[in-house]
């Protein structure tokens, strides 16, 4: 059977370069870069020559880049290490109703230590407004925290705007560029933030290591305490193998990004278009053209997510959705719901996520298969038509 | 995730569709995650000759659906009442934990259309 992928958006495969860069850091380039002998130095030059590709890759400083065991961590620290660190400052915080859950919780954490969230809406296609963002803003307010693209519904943030705003406030600014490095461009100095995170597993890259970018001069806790390494700031052996997959990683994703992200941009239209043509009662989620060149998500009504997601894996097709039937609480994405999509139709959400190895004939296969599964689901449906 | 019997009546319900004459249907919604399922059912001389379901669900949903029409065929009213959720889950060799809920609204139509199915006949007498 033919087994086609769209679940990028939840991780991607290791390309074979990154692998090959990676092997020799598990065996005889073994050593521990905190190790003053032939060994450590051999580590550690590879993390420190990692940490100048990364910093070059996002226009940053390598001071700048501390490694992390991924975009959690990076996001956790971000936001705890700042609220720590700056609580003489003020205790008010400045998020979206749409960030990833690792933004969220830890943004509700803070709240059990007395520090006070304002989460601003979105719009109908998932945009938050710089203007909302402006009114949010408190004397007390000491972080902003705006993701780049949204990992379920793909719309992109205007961040240089609100950074703009964070900046004429001296408002520290976060986004989570977890689901745009690779596919949008990425550069802190243009984009105007503070901190940035981002992990490996979604650009080819490993699991269980990212990046978090603090600008210099920006007041920030460590989360993990420990042996000193990255300069204090992020304690615990280092990844080696992983950091020299992540530099690898990204050093590819930005160099590729142009062209990567214009592939898969035609991919998306097409398999976009032959959804909305082939399929009635079908809405498209996120913004119609400022959506991130591989997400097509939609919500078929009258239908659930989960059995739609398990006709597809019988047919090869790997998908997933925002329904409260897949998520572990029984509740629908708060992306969707924050969108303003009724409980009914968040119900039949999909979420089709496009990659390097797809092609032409994948999304054929999609198209053709699709349909008939939403009509005999429909069929089966009370509210079917 | 799921069994090999989940699957099986997943991919292949049993009973799907509407009784145009049904004795008594049963709607329910799940509280928990919002699905609903219509069960309808077909009774002569005491005992449910025809059942048929409709489901906007999950999996799990779709297959308990599918299963408690084939298990009240043939029974009767006495004997149908007396199917549980936990004898749905356990014909379909087990649910997984986070899916127990789902069963409950199969038997819970079930109860529903037969429920109906009396107060039809209560209405009738009086
Ligand atoms: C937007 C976003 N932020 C954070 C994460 C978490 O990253 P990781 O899986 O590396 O912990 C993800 C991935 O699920 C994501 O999509
Ligand atoms: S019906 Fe929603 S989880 Fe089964």
């Amino acid at each position: 059977m033919r087994r086609v992928y769209l679940d990028h958006a939840a991780t991607t495969p290791v390309r074979p370069e990154v692998l090959d860069a990676m092997v020799p850091f598990f065996t005889e380039k073994f050593g521990n870069a905190s190790s003053i002998h032939s060994f450590g130095r051999e580590a550690r030059t590879a993390v420190d020559e990692s940490r100048d590709v990364v910093a070059r890759a996002l226009g940053a400083d390598p001071a700048e880049i501390i490694f992390t065991s991924g975009g959690t961590e990076s996001d956790n620290t971000a936001i705890k290490g700042v609220a720590l660190a700056n609580r003489k400052k003020g205790n008010h915080i400045i998020t979206s109703a749409v960030e990833h859950h690792a933004v969220m919780d830890s943004c509700k954490s803070l709240e059990q230590l007395g520090f006070e969230i304002t989460f601003v809406p979105v719009d109908g296609t998932g945009m938050v407004s710089p203007d909302d963002v402006r009114s949010a803003m408190r004397p007390d307010t000491i972080l902003i925290s705006i993701m780049h693209a949204n990992n379920e519904v793909g719309t992109i943030q205007p961040i240089e705007e609100i950074a703009k705003v964070a900046r004429e406030a001296g408002v520290y600014f976060h986004t989570d560029a977890v689901q745009s490095v690779g596919n949008l461009p990425v550069n802190v100095e243009q984009l105007g933030v503070d901190l940035l995170s981002l992990s490996g597993h979604k650009l080819y890259g490993p699991k269980g290591i990212g990046m978090l970018y603090v600008r210099k001069g920006v007041k920030i806790s460590p989360y993990m305490h420990g042996g000193g390494q990255e300069r204090g700031r992020r304690a615990g052996t280092e990844n080696v193998a992983g950091i020299v997959g992540l530099a690898k990683a990204i050093e590819l994703a930005v160099e590729e990004q142009g062209e990567y992200a214009r592939r898969l941009a035609r991919l998306r239209d097409m398999l976009i278009r032959g959804v909305m043509d082939r399929i009635p009662d079908v809405v498209l989620t996120g913004h119609p053209e400022r959506r991130l060149p591989g997400n097509a998500s939609f919500c078929f009504k009258f239908v659930e997510g989960e059995s739609i997601l398990l006709n597809l894996d019988l047919q090869g097709i790997a998908g997933s959705s925002g329904s409260a039937c897949t998520s572990g609480s029984l509740e629908p994405s708060h992306v969707l719901l924050a969108m303003g999509l009724p409980h009914e139709v968040a119900h039949g959400s999909l979420r089709l996520t496009l990659g390097r190895d797809n092609t032409e004939e994948d999304v054929q296969y999609v198209l053709d298969t699709l349909p008939g599964i939403i009509e005999r689901l429909r069929a089966m449906s009370p509210f079917g038509r | 995730m799921y069994s090999q019997k989940v699957m099986d009546h997943f991919t292949n319900p049993r009973n799907v569709g509407d009784i145009p004459d049904a004795d008594g249907v049963g709607t329910v919604g799940n509280p928990i995650c919002g699905d609903v399922m219509k069960l309808a059912i077909k009774v002569r001389g005491g005992r449910i000759v025809d059942a048929k379901f409709k489901t906007f669900g999950c999996g799990a949903a779709i297959a308990t659906s599918s299963m408690v029409t084939e298990m009240v065929k043939g029974k009767t009213i006495e004997e149908a009442l007396k199917i549980s959720n936990k004898a749905v889950a356990e014909a379909l060799d087990g649910l997984p934990a986070n899916k127990l809920h789902c069963s409950n609204l199969a038997a819970d139509a079930l109860h529903k259309a037969i429920e109906d199915y009396r107060q039809r006949k209560q209405a009738e007498s009086a």
